[in-house]
């Protein structure tokens, strides 16, 4: 459940990512790959060495991605469709990855913000992290 | 029993080494009261948790937040042996807090996102993994 004040927040810091977005999202998975070796089995088609092509074309999908759902909060089911689809059917990724890199974006986030991620921002972006991964596991089965 | 290398041994104290026990032990228990509300239920002596404002002016949580790492310290000094250095710390949590374990991973993932505040590019993802190696040791230590 966000409150109006927390959406504003979501959609304020994803805002100020998209122009790092390569930087944001290849930096949270090769996060994801170092502390959790295991979610790389997944990615076994992809060069996925620090500062890789694949990498740092993959990290700033998903960054986009987030950035436009944030903009879309309410609609979230509609606006990933597509992406849920393609997470059920085709990439069909055991649900607890996803909470591996939410905690890897979070991390991300706080080093590239510092305190500027306060406690009320975490709890923000946790919140969204959730729903958003949520929507993207709902058609598994 | 787990295997330590020199470089995560090395890693582990560094991200220790700056730690400001006060102000990141404070700043851990807010984060994990203000995102992961359920958990003030364990803290039902601490006074006003009813918002982040509150909770971030908490004395008792200020106070809790260097108990906490001052525990984390224990394992710290005892990295070889960490389960039974926790040994009266888990019976605590289990059997008189009643603590249900889940929670000691969200703990430990406030902390690792406060540390990240603070080191910011030196949190890099190999000392970022050591860290997670050494709380994930910590949390099935005082779990179980």
């Amino acid at each position: 459940m966000l409150s109006n004040t927390e959406k504003e927040l979501i959609v304020q810091i994803w805002d100020k990512m998209i122009p790092v977005a390569e930087d944001i999202g290849s930096e949270a998975l090769l996060r994801m790959f170092t502390t959790f070796p295991k979610t790389k089995t997944y990615f076994s088609h992809l060069d996925i060495s620090p500062r890789s092509d694949h990498l740092r074309c993959h990290g700033k999908k998903i960054v986009q991605a987030l950035a436009e759902g944030a903009r879309n909060i309410s609609t979230l089911t509609t606006t990933l469709a597509p992406l849920s689809r393609f997470h059920a059917y085709q990439l069909r990724i055991h649900p607890t990855n996803f909470k591996l890199l939410n905690h890897c974006i979070l991390v991300t986030l706080a080093c590239y913000m510092g305190e500027n991620f306060t406690p009320v921002a975490h709890a923000a972006i946790d919140k969204y992290l959730s729903a958003f991964s949520a929507v993207l596991a709902e058609k598994f089965r | 029993m787990v295997q330590w290398k020199a470089e995560e041994r090395a890693a582990i104290q560094a991200v220790f080494a700056k730690l400001d026990y006060e102000s990141v032990g404070r700043e851990t228990l807010t984060r994990l009261l203000v995102v992961y509300p359920w958990t003030r239920r364990y803290f039902g002596g601490f006074g006003n948790l009813f918002n982040s404002e509150a909770i971030m002016a908490n004395p008792k949580v200020a106070a809790h937040g260097i108990v906490v790492l001052r525990g984390l310290e224990m394992a710290l000094k005892n990295m070889d042996d960490i389960k039974n250095t926790y040994a009266s710390l888990s019976e605590l949590h289990s059997e008189k807090l009643q603590v249900d374990p889940g929670n000691f991973q969200l703990l430990g993932d406030c902390l690792t996102v406060v540390i990240a505040t603070r080191m910011r590019t030196e949190f890099t993802p190999d000392i970022q993994a050591a860290w997670q190696k050494f709380l994930a040791v910590v949390v099935s230590g005082d779990g179980s």
